[in-house]
């Protein structure tokens, strides 16, 4: 039977996940009823992963726009913001979460090789990969084996491929059991005008297909109906694609080797919704229509229909759209790399995309109505029941800890904040020699070779804030990742998100869903970040339930001198050090709520962003001015573990004495003293014939700086209650990882 | 004093190599692919770390039967100096040009961390601006640096002050504990017995500018672009 004769049934159209309404729009845009082959490429460009038909509305809420932006959020495969000297930066975070979740190696690798083709599409080199990871507890050998396969899956890619891997985040909450998180960040460095765009235009251009040949594999969303068509072919389907890092680093240099000609007129990679993706969007951006012929399409499996081809996702593709007359150079190019270009269709005029096979017409969809006209809607949304009863906390039953130095090893024995080299080690994190600051650090920070700029990045979210209030949630979430690039020296420039929810028809996790994207865009608007893209996963739930609303975000700043970054440790004796920020009563929410009491509710913190801007700003005006010598923002676990982490310099700990702890005149509990988690706030290290120079700076920017202690010795003293040796708090810090996974 | 860089499909230090001898060492350098058979008369020829052909046979099988090795065979051939790191170590392995074989890590993952490694001889182009007993801080980044050969090879590298560099703690101790990769007698980098062609397992192009942690890699292309 062939696709063409195939009945759509109501069956059919269901199990393309689009609605009868969506049905009834699809054939009053084609005047008739569609194949099986159009349907498949409606439902897959229809579907909330290529259209955010769900999300749309509330991401207009994200602020888009700022002076250095060339290429904005939704234009393009990522988003594009100048930084001098006819440089550019682009970067975007994705998720790469179900498929992790399956097979955590392949899952995670594909993950990275899909983000690194969303950069070198645009023309960029990729120059850093980070990460955020998520888990349930590492006790479960279960969730062993998964965080185990996906970081040797990010390094079996990253390592490969020679683009470095610096870290970023990785957390274990049983909230995540069933359903990990495996959101994957890249940035990349593109000469301004060297910026390629995902556009076909020029009737008669020719289009070309480059790399891996296409297979059955990715057919999952609409495995239903392929099964009808194929029956004995399903078997033979691999459930999870199969990452060739080897492939997309020809891949790589070979287009990026493109771009230096004159030959290119757009550049597309293959990833969701393959062929069907690559040929509409890039015909609807560039205002045309266009034609190819699948029997041209390298396959690696026999007796493919139109449906499978045109909807295949087999990894490590690009859809090249070159210059009529200068086919020679590109085909030149892609042998040199003994890569296979195979022309296989043309730019149009007009707006029809037409598929054919062998001269036989199989698909014909006008490429905007595909890729740009699919459905939006706006879903119902409720504040979730829980929420109000979860928020209250009543700090009279909560009793202070007799000992705190418990409390702080507990912490730092604790996977979520213990040492991560188990994970980086595994990672090339050196290979371009631009890595300047090593994973460990607030933030990762390279060099830009020829220039004195450095481009740091900080990925972040805590998911518990979000669950206990979206709102607030999302703009810590924002305020954190940036504070984290500004303590490095680094002015934060631009964001992007992954955004990982729960199922978005429920309306408690819509209003979650919305609730955190406002946070987060009154932070960026407060910060002056624009955002410049990222990826919506929803549907984040196992039989357990649902995830925590996880809105991971991505900041990335610009150093416009190297020399004036600021290390996150304390680095010489007698160094004065200084806590910035104001501390109160506030415990909800935190680490040490979780981990000592057990308890996940209360307020989390208030966000004032004004103290936010000012914190950010004095940070920045003082590491140009060349007088931080360290600096660390205060986090999960307070001022206790803030102290802690900035003794473990990775060349030799560093001792403090702390024990100014009565001039922070706040009148709250002790726990909330060492462990409250209070926004805005940061650690630095200071030499002692700086401090009346950064004192004043800091009253002039009305922040509030206590003198606490100095740099000195081998132990960690805080205030009377911790008093221990680095040493023994520091093998605690490295050792608790590996020794979990050792079993 | 010129130098070559040759590329494989699938090498990702050569760029980094390139830098090193061109903007830090002031050296003239040039990149060869590796299809080219016949490549321009050099001094230096160095092979680069990465995953050549994805390294997906075993590191390193496959390159060695590209059109530039035997360009390396007679470059090597003539007495003149090649620098195989990593990667390139293990292509003068299974090119033959020097003896043993790499295994997997003792951890079976990757690694990639800064490790001490001492200078056992001084006698090669590659270390004479060097001291023996030197300790030098220099990234490893690896998932096959396991170094081995039989007995009868180890002996023949040590009677002949073949190993280069060995694996050591920052004080110069040498034992399991250094090693990071489970390699025999902690070696870290060996030389033939003409002493023209070394392969070492840590990157020394990481190593070679203040801004990246250490410089002590530096004394290795100074000894060899002297």
């Amino acid at each position: 039977m062939t696709t063409s004769e195939i009945k759509i049934t109501p069956e059919l159209i269901r199990a393309h996940g689009l609605s009868p309404e969506e049905y009834e729009k699809i054939k009053s845009i084609l005047s008739r009823e569609p194949n099986l082959t159009e349907l498949g490429m409606f439902g897959v460009m229809w579907s909330e992963h290529c259209s955010y038909k769900n999300s749309k509305p509330i991401l207009k809420l994200f602020p888009t726009q700022g002076p250095k932006l060339l290429v904005r959020a939704g234009e393009e495969n990522a988003g594009i913001i100048d930084i001098g000297e006819g440089l550019a930066i682009c970067f975007k975070i994705e998720s790469h979460n179900h498929p992790s979740a399956i097979e955590p190696f392949q899952g995670a690798a594909t993950g990275v090789g899909g983000i690194l083709r969303d950069i070198f599409t645009m023309g960029a080199r990729p120059v850093l990969l980070m990460n955020s990871l998520r888990f349930g507890s590492l006790e479960k050998p279960h969730n062993r084996r998964l965080f185990r396969g996906v970081v040797a899956g990010i390094a079996h890619y990253g390592n490969c491929i020679g683009v470095p891997t610096l870290g970023g985040e990785v957390y274990f909450q049983n909230c995540y059991e069933g359903n990990p998180l495996v959101n994957v960040m890249c940035l990349g460095i593109v000469n301004k005008d060297a910026i390629v765009k995902g556009k076909a235009s020029g009737g008669g251009n020719p289009v070309y297909y480059v790399g891996a040949t296409t297979g059955r594999d990715g057919l999952g969303g609409a495995a239903f109906a392929s099964r009808e068509l194929t029956e004995e072919s399903q078997e033979d389907r691999p459930a999870v694609q199969v990452g060739d890092p080897f492939m997309e680093k020809l891949l790589l240099e070979a287009c990026l080797e493109l771009t230096q000609t004159d030959a290119l007129v757009g550049m597309q990679d293959l990833g969701a919704a393959g062929l069907t993706c690559g040929t509409c969007e890039t015909a609807s951006r560039g205002h045309s229509g266009i034609q190819i012929d699948i029997a041209k399409v390298p396959r690696r499996e026999t007796e493919m229909t139109p449906y499978e081809v045109m909807l295949s996702e087999s990894q490590e593709r690009m859809f090249i759209i070159a210059k009529r007359g200068k086919e020679k150079i590109v085909e030149d190019i892609f042998t040199k790399w003994d890569l296979h270009a195979v022309k296989i269709g043309e730019v149009k005029d007009g707006n029809e995309m037409r598929v054919f096979e062998e001269g036989r017409l199989v698909a014909e969809v006008p490429a905007r109505a595909l890729a740009d006209e699919g459905p939006v809607y706006r879903r119902e949304e409720k504040e979730p029941g829980y929420l109000k009863a979860l928020q209250k906390l009543d700090l009279s039953k909560i009793t202070e800890p007799k000992d705190f130095q418990e409390v702080l090893k507990k912490f730092l024995s604790h996977p979520s904040i213990a040492s991560k080299a188990w994970v980086w080690q595994q990672y090339d994190h050196m290979v371009r020699t631009d890595t300047v600051f090593y994973p460990g650090h607030d933030a990762a920070l390279i060099r830009i070779k020829g220039t004195q700029k450095g481009i740091a990045v900080s990925t972040d979210c805590n998911s518990l804030y979000c669950y206990l209030d979206p709102y607030e949630g999302g703009k810590i979430a924002v305020a954190e990742a940036a504070r984290n690039v500004a303590c490095s020296g680094a002015v934060p420039i631009g964001v992007t998100n992954c955004l990982n929810f729960a199922n978005p028809m429920k309306p408690e996790i819509f209003w979650q869903f919305h609730r955190a994207v406002e946070g987060m865009a009154e932070a960026c608007r407060a910060l002056k970040i624009p955002v410049t893209g990222g990826n919506v996963s929803f549907y984040n739930e196992s039989p357990a339930g649902a995830i925590y609303p996880t809105p991971t975000v991505g900041v990335a700043g610009l150093l416009e001198n190297i020399e004036n970054r600021v290390p996150s440790f304390f680095q010489n004796e007698g160094d004065l050090i200084f806590l910035l920020g104001e501390t109160f009563e506030e415990i909800g929410g935190t680490f040490y709520l979780t981990v000592w009491h057990g308890l996940e509710q209360g307020l989390p913190p208030r966000l004032e962003l004004d103290r936010e801007v000012r914190l950010q700003e004095f940070i920045l005006e003082q590491a140009r001015a060349s007088r931080l010598v360290s600096c660390h923002d205060l986090s999960e676990g307070g001022l206790a573990l803030a102290l802690a982490e900035s003794t473990f310099n990775p060349a030799k700990s560093m001792g403090a004495i702390c024990d100014h702890l009565d001039l922070i005149p706040a009148k709250i509990r002790e726990d909330a003293l060492y462990f409250g988690e209070s926004q805005s706030r940061a650690v630095i290290s200071v030499h002692p014939e700086d401090k009346e120079a950064v004192i004043q700076a800091a009253q002039h920017h009305k922040l509030p700086i206590y003198l606490i202690g100095k740099v000195d010795g081998n132990l960690l003293q805080i205030g009377d209650r911790i008093r221990l040796s680095v040493s023994e708090l520091r093998s605690l810090y490295e050792n608790a990882i590996p020794e979990k996974m050792k079993t | 004093m010129r130098a070559v860089v040759v590329v494989f499909p699938g090498s990702n230090c050569d760029t980094d190599c390139f830098h090193v001898l061109r903007d830090v060492i002031k050296t003239p350098v040039e990149f060869v692919w590796h299809k080219e058979g016949n490549f321009p008369k050099t001094d230096l020829v160095v092979l680069p770390g990465g995953f050549s052909y994805g390294d997906y046979l075993r590191t390193g099988a496959i390159a060695r039967f590209s059109p530039a090795m035997e360009s390396v065979r007679r470059h090597a051939a003539e007495g003149r100096p090649v620098l195989g790191i990593c990667n390139g170590f293990q292509i003068l392995l299974e090119a033959g040009l020097l003896p043993g074989a790499m295994l997997r890590n003792k951890t079976l993952s990757f690694v990639c961390k800064p490790v001490w490694i001492c200078v056992e001889d001084t006698h090669t182009p590659f270390t004479q601006k060097t001291q023996r007993g030197e300790l030098l801080q220099i990234p490893i980044a690896h998932g096959e640096g396991n170094y081995y050969c039989d007995e009868e090879t180890l002996k023949k590298l040590k009677d002949n002050s073949q190993i280069i560099f060995r694996y050591c703690s920052e004080k110069g101790e040498v034992g399991e504990a250094f090693n990071p990769n489970g390699s025999r007698d902690h070696i870290a980098g060996i030389v033939n017995e003409r002493r023209n062609v070394l392969g070492m397992m840590p990157h020394p192009e990481r190593a070679s500018e203040a801004i990246l942690a250490s410089e002590d890699g530096r004394k290795i292309w100074e000894s060899v672009c002297l």
